[in-house]
């Protein structure tokens, strides 16, 4: 359903608190300071730097596990979001992270590969991520990850994922 | 990727080399934020461990720990186990990680991750790990990788 007319606040506020509800309310996301940024349906993910991602306190360099965890984040909220998106559109569902029971399920990962391509700087991070395919239960989904310039990737990550079911 | 430089000038003994790493590992930015210990470490293998803690859930409808924590621990543990490795790398550097989730880590029990160094050449280590809570018969999660090896 595409309701040409529907009020413009409308259709950003409804997609924004959707969002907001798969963000905010994992605990380790906020943790790792993480944010999405949203242009329509496509979602940037964004770690600013923090001391405490440091793995590598002498060059100084982020952590490669904090890395992984950011590219396995930015893939679940992804699928998760692809997943919902047609049911939330067509006023199916409305997620709110005050109200409890109304924040889908997440997809559980079944196994994660991340590549480290360069050495994660002390700088802010950004990542984006497709969903290449699919099912009813399973999804593979690649990350793409960057720091200053977005064609060279500082890491990249394949992930296959279990949907929930019902 | 993960830098992990003991910082040890010369040849220093075995002991002094595991004292330096187990040092160097704890004051990673990162693992002491996550609260990671060393358990063992000795010739190619580490065992750190972590407590359960509700910052790091990465599923409300269950308290199950996010993977990603699962993964920062594993990775870790497997940079150390590089380190204490016989030959006495420099350094070591992820290259790349791969980690299969067999389940979640039941909520409210310590994580303990293993990792053994089972073959390094002039340049590369490759590496075993598995994280497992409480049950420890049942792993959480399994994973391998390859790190470069600075000499």
């Amino acid at each position: 359903m595409a309701d040409r007319n529907e009020p413009l606040q409308q259709i950003k506020l409804r997609r924004d608190s959707a969002l907001a509800a798969l963000v905010e309310g994992v605990p380790y996301i906020r943790w790792m300071g993480i944010r999405f940024d949203r242009r329509g349906d496509e979602l940037t993910a964004l770690m600013p730097y923090d001391h405490k991602l440091i793995g590598n306190p002498l060059l100084p360099a982020i952590h490669g596990g904090a890395i992984a965890a950011f590219l396995e984040i930015t893939g679940i909220v992804e699928l998760a979001w692809t997943a919902m998106w047609e049911d939330m559109e067509a006023g199916r569902i409305a997620p709110d992270a005050s109200i409890p029971g109304t924040i889908p399920r997440l997809p559980k990962t079944i196994d994660f590969t991340v590549d480290y391509l360069r050495s994660g700087l002390p700088r802010d991070a950004y990542a984006r991520a497709r969903v290449v395919r699919s099912g009813r239960r399973y999804a593979s989904v690649q990350v793409e990850a960057w720091q200053d310039n977005r064609a060279k990737l500082f890491a990249q990550a394949t992930a296959h994922f279990l949907m929930p079911q019902g | 990727m993960t830098k992990q430089d003991d910082g040890a000038a010369g040849t220093p003994s075995k002991e002094a080399r595991d004292r330096i790493a187990q040092q160097f590992i704890e004051a990673l930015p990162h693992a002491r934020a996550l609260g990671m210990t060393m358990v063992r470490l000795a010739d190619g293998e580490a065992e750190i461990a972590m407590e359960w803690n509700a910052d790091f859930v990465g599923d409300p409808h269950t308290g199950v720990i996010h993977g990603g924590v699962i993964s920062a621990l594993m990775d870790t543990c497997s940079g150390a186990a590089v380190l204490s490795h016989p030959t006495a790398p420099r350094s070591t550097a992820t290259i790349d990680l791969r980690i299969d989730y067999m389940r979640g880590a039941t909520p409210g029990q310590r994580i303990t991750a293993t990792a053994q160094c089972y073959h390094v050449t002039r340049s590369v280590a490759f590496v075993r790990a598995q994280a497992m809570d409480e049950d420890r018969e049942n792993p959480v999660a399994t994973a391998t990788g390859a790190f470069t090896l600075e000499r």
